[in-house]
């Protein structure tokens, strides 16, 4: 493995495997997480949160935790009625019903987990012990718990004044899809379920508000990925403008779209901070993590392809219910998740007629987010799974299956069924390389001889394509009103000749405060070193929204390209005067600005000086301040792709799955620095690997949540994925500046297919059809304890 | 809940004589008390590991012991380990190999791995991701830690 760049030629910065700057204060313990963050005479917050499923609230009693030790203020949601307008996540689409976010639960409550009560004493510990001196009388209402039940006319409602559960419908549609499918030679259908997952980053939320009654101004520290967007909420809810709100997100510690969206908590705090005069701390236990952070997919999928003889899609129908969880969440709305899956389930493939009808239905349970991947873990999982049926039932080899259905570059760009664009990217290129990185052919000649012994192995094929570094054209979330197409970038040389870089993104893991000085530094001709990159911070740009969707590095890249040239060229103009040379025989690299073929040069920090200091050195029209602030909008985005390969093998008497391989060839376009997205790529597999096997919420049929500890919830450790090898497809997008196209989720969405292709490949002889993830120990013994009691009978 | 117990502990080699509630855990007293905020925490029930440190040279969770559990012992926190520009050999090798995103689990996993370089062989990838398997990360899918701790037994064999 190559380290630092190599220099002893002119230095490419963008493409090397440059370390993190982040890491050293990591890696030291002086990382500066939210609830690292030290303050005078803080207040903490404890919620006390509802254990009902579905009931309305008919007293809160506080009287006896007023006076418990340390308790400063007890709120309820009608206490703060007055501070705090109502926030509604509003939609374009049709037939959207949206659900208002208050901070506390008002009037009744609609998940185990939703706050009721806030109560702020002098220490946690004492906030805690108070909670359990609150009474509340709650009665109950009928359980809204399983989807397919809310859906039905008649049905109990959880928010009554909806008029209905389903809070989103869509229908995508091309072509004839009833009369192909009817003529159609090979049909292949089933019914498949994903079900919920959570987030769990290790950093469970946190914020603190800080209250400047003096300037009248908040300062909300949060553990979030939308500083911006929680900024703009907070401005409205509060009533307070813009430039007397500040959201910094400081070192985050995972996010994975569960820190995503604005939090009833983030609101609460800030209200009761601007109430108290004081600052106002909650940091989430993780049970409340699990309890009430957002959750992420929970489809029921019925689908089904017509193919021709030859094992060429056709036709692609799918009905979808998400169950979305109590509330539309701001500001993605509870159409994120669902339609995604049906606008992403053609995949890569060329099919010309298509039906994806979805409906999200409102359910008590912790609402649904974004979380890694976003529908297309699911749609993917679908898709894989009918290929590998299609190509068994009409006993084609399922890469082969793939090569003929995979939409042929010199089709590229596609418009797929759902209406998506497909730029180019490389489809078949990442198949192939993906056969080739894993030894394909060897493995299945391999897979035949253990057959024959009695060993359950199954190869796993999953191919997939998403839409990465979104304009402003498309919205990242279905319907949602609010931009996230632009990003800006505020790049300036200060007096000293030190460089800072601002941006509206929020990095959370993802490491942008190296990638984006990468860029800089490669368009401004500065040493990487010298740059320092902020980011996490409304204040830092005037719009900006935060990191989710892999929109950063293609969005903030491409606005840090526009703003580094702008800068450069004013070095340049400065410069031309000091050295009295013209611009066109200056070079700009490591800092220096040097007259080409000559040995005089001057630095940065020499022209810094001239500008801003130095009286007379500069005419007036060279001193311009050396800075520039550019917006980019990528206006459609780019297609990423991927194809994921799972060798694994089945205990035939303990049922338990290993993984003996995993292989990943995707096309991310241009890398600016292959370290990062290896990493990216080992994670968003893990979480992938994670959902297919071990990961699911769960609840009992009374509402209850079953999984609220880390004992019940199971995260993979370090012995359940296996080394991952990832190989590059690098063709860079053509469509975005600098070729870049957005890779942090891809990991997550092919993984699962792939798994559950390999578990099913290895069961194939058993005739056991998988179409449930999480492929459970369980599930899995039930499984194959039913397929061997039909081969009996 | 009200009252307090008069401890000593050691941390980092500096001694602390402190007074603290007796349901303090020790991590809260680490982190709040002391202000030493390296080692995180993550679950509160013992599972993520991000909490941990070592109690007289063994790696413990601080979410699991109370303060006044850790009187008359040595406690050492990832702030022990080097510091910036003088970081030591698993530090680097984690910075090298790309072993951290986010960060949020990294103290846990220096302690661990401290912990084991100390004890165990090593001898084979199966055997670091054991002994690395009580610590959840949630963003490097552990290949680059795995290689990250590799890299350190493999520097430590090569040396005479």
């Amino acid at each position: 493995m190559s380290e630092a760049p190599e220099m002893h030629v002119r230095p490419k910065i963008v493409g090397a495997r440059i370390k993190r700057t982040e890491d050293p204060r990591l890696l030291t313990g002086l990382g500066a997480y939210t609830d690292d963050r030290q303050i005078v005479r803080p207040l903490h917050v404890a919620f006390r949160r509802s254990d009902q499923s579905h009931a309305k609230i008919r007293l809160i009693d506080s009287a006896a935790a007023r006076k418990a030790p340390g308790v400063v203020a007890i709120f309820t949601a009608v206490d703060l009625s007055e501070d705090v307008r109502t926030l509604v996540a509003t939609s374009r689409m049709k037939d959207y019903h949206a659900t208002p976010i208050f901070p506390l639960a008002r009037g009744k409550v609609r998940y185990v987990g939703e706050p009721v009560v806030g109560v702020i004493a002098q220490s946690r510990y004492q906030a805690e012990d108070a909670l359990e001196l609150i009474v509340i009388d709650y009665e109950p209402l009928p359980v809204v718990i399983d989807p397919e039940q809310a859906v039905r006319d008649g049905a109990p409602l959880l928010h009554e004044e909806a008029g209905t559960n389903v809070l989103v419908s869509r229908e995508f549609k091309r072509g004839d899809i009833d009369a192909v499918l009817a003529s159609a030679p090979v049909r292949v259908e089933g019914r498949f379920r994903m079900h919920r997952k959570t987030p769990v980053a290790i950093e469970p939320r946190a914020c603190v508000a800080e209250y400047d009654a003096g300037r009248q101004a908040l300062t909300l520290h949060s553990a979030t990925q939308v500083p911006g967007i929680v900024r703009d909420a907070l401005a409205a809810a509060l009533d307070i403008p813009g430039h007397r709100v500040r959201v910094i997100a400081p070192d985050v510690g995972g996010g994975f779209g569960g820190k995503g969206s604005l939090y009833p908590e983030e609101i609460f705090v800030c209200a009761a901070a601007r109430r108290l005069r004081r600052a106002v701390k909650w940091t989430s236990d993780r049970m409340e993590d699990l309890l009430a952070n957002t959750q992420g997919f929970d489809e029921i999928v019925d689908a089904e392809i017509g193919l021709d003889a030859g094992g060429h899609v056709l036709a692609l129908r799918a009905d979808v219910i998400g169950d979305v969880g109590a509330y539309s969440i701001y500001p993605w709305t509870a159409a994120l998740e669902p339609i995604q899956v049906v606008s992403f389930l053609p995949g890569p493939y060329r099919i010309e007629h298509y039906r994806g009808r979805v409906q999200a239905v409102a359910t008590s349970k912790a609402p649904t987010g974004p979380y890694r991947g976003v529908g297309r873990p699911t749609s993917t999982f679908v898709m894989e799974r009918l290929m590998d049926m299609a190509a068994a039932r009409l006993s084609i080899d399922p890469a082969e299956i793939r090569r003929r259905n995979l939409i042929p570059a010199d089709e590229l760009p596609y418009k797929a069924a759902s209406g998506i664009v497909w730029d180019k990217s490389g489809f078949h290129e990442c198949l192939q390389a993906a056969c080739n990185a894993i030894g394909y052919d060897a493995w299945r000649a391999r897979q035949k001889t253990a057959r024959a012994n009695g060993r359950w192995i199954g190869i796993g094929i999953a191919s997939y394509a998403e839409l990465t570094g979104i304009g402003s054209r498309i919205s990242v979330a279905p319907g949602m009103p609010i931009n996230t197409g632009t990003e800006t970038a505020s790049i300036r040389i200060d007096s000293t000749g030190a460089i800072t870089a601002a941006f509206g993104v929020a990095s959370h893991g993802q490491g942008l405060e190296t990638t984006l000085a990468q860029v800089v530094a490669e368009h401004l001709g500065a040493r990487f070193e010298d740059i320092r990159v902020i980011q996490g911070d409304s204040a830092a740009v005037a719009g900006g929204t935060g990191t989710y969707a892999s929109r950063s590095m293609v969005l903030a890249g491409g606005a840090a390209t526009l703003a580094a040239q702008t800068v450069r060229d004013k070095i340049l103009n400065a410069a031309s005067h000091l050295l009295e040379a013209s611009v066109g025989d200056l070079a700009v690299q490591d800092g220096k600005i040097t007259i080409v073929g000559t040995d005089r040069s001057i630095s940065f920090a020499d022209v810094a000086r001239a500008v801003y200091s130095e009286i007379g050195k500069l005419p007036q029209e060279a001193r311009g301040e050396l800075a520039a602030t550019k917006t980019y909008d990528p206006v459609f985005g780019t297609t990423s792709s991927a194809t994921h390969i799972a060798v694994v093998e089945i205990d035939p008497q303990t049922y338990q799955i290993r993984i003996d391989q995993f292989v990943v060839a995707e096309d991310c376009g241009k890398l600016v620095n292959p370290l990062i997205v290896d990493g990216q790529v080992h994670g968003g597999v893990a979480q992938g690997i994670g959902a297919a096997l071990y990961e699911e919420v769960r609840y009992d049929p009374q509402g209850q949540i079953l999984t609220a500890s880390l004992v019940d919830y199971l995260v993979p450790s370090a012995c359940e994925i296996p080394s991952i090898q990832v190989t590059h497809v690098e063709s860079a997008s053509p469509t975005t500046l600098g070729g870049f196209r957005g890779m942090g989720e891809g990991g997550t969405i092919g993984a699962l297919a792939a798994i559950a292709n390999a578990v099913a490949d290895a069961l194939s002889p058993l005739g056991v059809d998988i179409n449930e993830l999480p492929m459970t120990p369980e599930r899995l013994f039930r499984l194959i304890e039913a397929a061997k009691a039909e081969t009996r009978s | 809940m009200s009252g307090t117990r008069d401890i000593t502990v050691t941390v980092n080699g500096a001694t602390y004589p402190v007074s603290v509630e007796p349901r303090l855990l020790l991590v809260d007293f680490l982190r709040h008390t002391l202000g030493l905020t390296g080692t995180h925490v993550g679950c509160e029930h013992g599972v993520c590991g991000a909490c941990t440190v070592l109690v007289d040279g063994d790696s413990a969770r601080a979410c699991l012991m109370l303060a006044i559990q850790a009187d008359g012992r040595s406690i050492d926190t990832v702030e022990g380990l080097g510091r910036i520009g003088q970081m030591n050999a698993l530090q680097e090798s984690f910075h090298t190999h790309h072993a951290l995103q986010c960060g949020f689990c990294t103290p846990g996993m220096l302690m661990t791995a401290t912990d084991l370089l100390q004890k165990y062989p090593l001898a084979t990838d199966d055997d670091i991701r054991r002994g690395l398997s009580g610590n959840l990360c949630r963003c490097t899918g552990y290949e680059h830690i795995v290689r990250a701790v590799r890299a350190v037994v493999d520097k430590r064999k090569a040396a005479p």
